[in-house]
């Protein structure tokens, strides 16, 4: 993975110092709260429902076993213990001190962390696909590009303070696993007549106003992504709405002036950008490139007979291997997903011990590397079949092997009210009741790949939009309710959720979910995943089923006039 | 009054901004005699007028205001303010890159506003070398640290126009 040089290193530790010296000044009443918020949200800091929450950044989801195991000492060192895992590559922490930050933001520089920009009106993290450079069906390596776009779009001093947050997402697969269609710039790598270039869709998001993101252009060669981005990012930052946040993302400015007018917009100002310095010469790319080879593997041909043994042998390990490995592109090896989403426990949450015992799982069986997901999990990317088994048992011991990816219970939910300000109702205790009605593994097995998101407001950031199973926590007159949406999906033909019908109470939610799931099972055709079912039969036997012998709209008012 | 920063020290400021009154207009305002900063609607309005009579000339413009619609007129200004009305709104950086880099306006380009000391370093990347820090806020120690909290930067600006890659040794 990259390792910084002498001016990546530098910047951090002066992005440390200059942070210091703004708590200071704020402390000292030098700087108003206004002054304040932009500077400390562009460092990661909210400041939350109970306490702080800091987020720190993990640049297109790549860490090294070090930083994680700095991470899970800072978690013990700075908070109670334990960090949360993001939909957009960042671990963030619930309880940290305002005065602590600095200190925390030193100790992760040591590492080659940071949390430059990982919130605020402003260029965002980088995300791309979990298994990029590994991925069977991967064409193009994002992560050299991504490491460039990093440091792009680190302190560039036009866009620090854009209209609202701007996210990009970089894929190189077939298969788009970064959720692309619904980021700011999401850019798509491909090949054309033989030559490397970016699809880039520009004004997808979910949150409030969620849109699909439309092509601007079809193919960019690659050493033009900067001076094009520039473009795009110029044409936003000069005609972005100003006067409501709520409308103030890119999506609203391409939809306002049409995509063709808004390409043409980009496209001028690009013609006096193109070619210019900011080109991304070859020897740069070389430069980032050599420090995502390929690792030792090795090349010894290996007999799967004793994996196929231990396969037969052991339902459990056969369970987890099915849910938590995907293909690699070298024989012989595996990527592990580590499932972060034990019953019981708030989806994405990791404890400092269990960071450790990641660490050092990824230093025995994955080259000291590994990876978060936007589904919340850790990736262990280079695992040979013939340690599986070894690799198993440890993580079981660790709570890290719930076979539930891409299962009903391997939920996608943000920290919803019982950590975050913005939230208009709680999101774990939804993903809890759910995961605690849904806990036979079989069943779980044969209702097969799932995904169930759950947002605790429009903001989205549990991406419910794009669930099979979408739940969005909604505020009514000071009670929580939850909406819910179906046949949303994420990948190549990513589309929003459609919704049901009118909210429900929490302690509705288990057996809404429940009955969902038992009109997909008596009406599937064999091999088919909910998803299937949902497009062939459509929304209304799951409306009819949810709403039967429920009371609406005259009927309703009746019974509440009863009551 | 804010405290204008300039060739990294404190700088007596010699120019005077045109305010427009309620009840007047671009096209009615009296013209004050002296270095005087205009609105971009009174230049526009009375181009021919300031000509005349006033040798420095400033022009002031706004986030939403144009800077391809003045670019013809560029040589006619000593100093160009560009307004932050709130210092979240970037638009200005945007109007600065522009002015320097694509109209290669030479003048003084002076960022005025809501100008505070940790904007500083990006104002003056993208060209702006002329700061009005807003008033109540510590000079001294803005100019001491607030232009250099990084001693380099990635990306291309109107001061660095090689991005870092293309200086590697």
């Amino acid at each position: 993975m990259y390792k910084y040089d002498a001016i990546d290193r530098q910047l951090i530790n002066e992005r440390v110092d200059q942070f210091r010296d703004q708590v200071r000044r704020w402390k000292a009443g030098e700087l108003s709260d206004d002054e304040f918020r932009p500077l400390r949200l562009q460092n990661g800091l909210y400041i939350q429902r109970h306490a702080p929450m800091f987020r720190i950044a993990v640049p297109y989801a790549m860490l090294s076993s070090a930083q994680l195991r700095r991470l899970g000492e800072v978690a013990s060192k700075y908070d109670r213990g334990y960090g949360h895992f993001t939909t957009r590559h960042n671990l963030q922490l619930n309880w940290p001190k305002i005065e602590d930050v600095p200190e925390i933001l030193a100790e992760l520089a040591e590492v080659e962390m940071h949390a430059i920009q990982t919130s605020g009106n402003c260029l965002r993290n980088i995300t791309t696909d979990q298994f990029a450079g590994v991925a069977a069906d991967e064409v193009i390596d994002p992560r050299p590009l991504a490491e460039i776009l990093r440091q792009w779009t680190t302190f560039h001093p036009e866009f620090a303070f854009l209209p609202r947050k701007f996210k990009i997402a970089i894929t190189g697969t077939q298969e788009d696993r970064a959720v692309t269609w619904f980021h700011d710039i999401g850019l798509q790598l491909h090949v054309q007549n033989g030559e490397t270039g970016f699809r880039v869709i520009v004004g997808g998001g979910l949150g409030r106003t969620p849109i699909r993101g439309q092509v601007v252009r079809e193919f960019l060669p690659w050493q033009h992504i900067l001076t094009y981005c520039e473009a795009i990012l110029r044409v936003y930052n000069r005609q972005g709405r100003r006067d409501n946040a709520y409308k103030a993302r890119i999506k609203i400015l391409v939809q306002a002036l049409g995509v063709e007018a808004f390409a043409q917009l980009v496209e001028d100002e690009w013609a006096h950008g193109k070619d210019g310095p900011a080109t991304i010469t070859q020897a740069e790319f070389d430069r980032v490139s050599a420090h995502f080879t390929a690792p030792a593997y090795s090349a010894e041909s290996v007999s799967n007979a004793a994996l196929e043994a231990q396969l037969t042998a052991n339902k459990a390990f056969s369970q987890w291997v099915a849910r938590s490995t995907h293909p690699h592109k070298v024989p012989g090896y595996t990527a592990v997903t580590l499932s972060l989403k034990k019953p019981g426990i708030a989806p994405g949450d990791i404890t400092s011990e269990q960071m450790a015992t990641v660490a050092d799982l990824a230093d025995q069986y994955s080259f000291g590397e590994l990876r978060i997901s936007h589904e919340q999990n850790i990736i262990l990317a280079d695992v040979k079949l013939t340690d599986l088994h070894a690799l198993w048992q440890k993580a079981k011991a660790a709570g890290l092997a719930t076979p539930n990816t891409g299962l009903l219970t391997g939920i996608i939910c943000c920290p919803g009210g019982d950590f975050c300000d913005l939230a208009n109702a709680k999101s774990i205790p939804i993903a809890k009741a759910i995961q605690a009605r849904f806990d036979d593994l079989d069943y779980l097995f044969d209702i097969g790949e799932i995904d169930l998101n759950i947002s605790g407001c429009m903001n989205a950031c549990g991406h419910h939009h794009v669930g099979h199973i979408g739940v969005l926590g909604v505020d009514k007159n000071d009670s929580e309710f939850y909406q819910v949406t179906l046949g949303g999906r994420q990948g190549n033909d990513a589309k929003l959720g459609k919704v049901i019908g009118p909210s429900f109470a929490a302690d509705e939610m288990p057996d809404v979910v429940d009955k969902i799931i038992k009109v997909y099972i008596e009406s599937r055709h064999a091999d088919e995943r909910f998803l299937d079912t949902f497009d062939r039969i459509g929304i209304d036997p799951f409306k009819n089923r949810v709403y039967e012998g429920r009371a609406h709209g005259k009927a309703k008012a009746a019974q509440k006039e009863a009551a | 009054m804010a405290q204008l920063i300039k060739l990294g020290a404190a700088a007596t400021d010699n120019w005077q901004t045109l305010e427009i009154a309620e009840g007047e207009t671009p096209e009615t305002v009296a013209l004050p005699t002296g270095d005087v900063i205009f609105p971009l609607a009174v230049w526009q309005a009375r181009k021919a007028e300031i000509i005349s009579c006033h040798k420095r000339i400033g022009l002031l413009l706004q986030p939403d205001e144009r800077v391809e619609d003045v670019a013809a007129d560029l040589d006619y200004f000593i100093v160009i303010a560009v307004n932050f009305p709130k210092f979240v709104d970037g638009r200005g950086y945007s109007t600065a890159s522009l002015l320097r880099q694509r109209y290669h306006y030479q003048g003084e380009l002076r960022a005025v506003g809501d100008v505070l000391h940790d904007q500083l370093f990006f104002y003056q990347r993208v060209g702006f070398d002329s700061y009005a820090l807003k008033d109540g806020k510590n000079l001294v120690h803005a100019i001491e640290a607030g232009f250099k909290p990084f001693s380099d930067a990635y990306q291309t600006s109107t001061t660095q126009p090689q991005p870092h890659f293309r200086r590697r040794a």
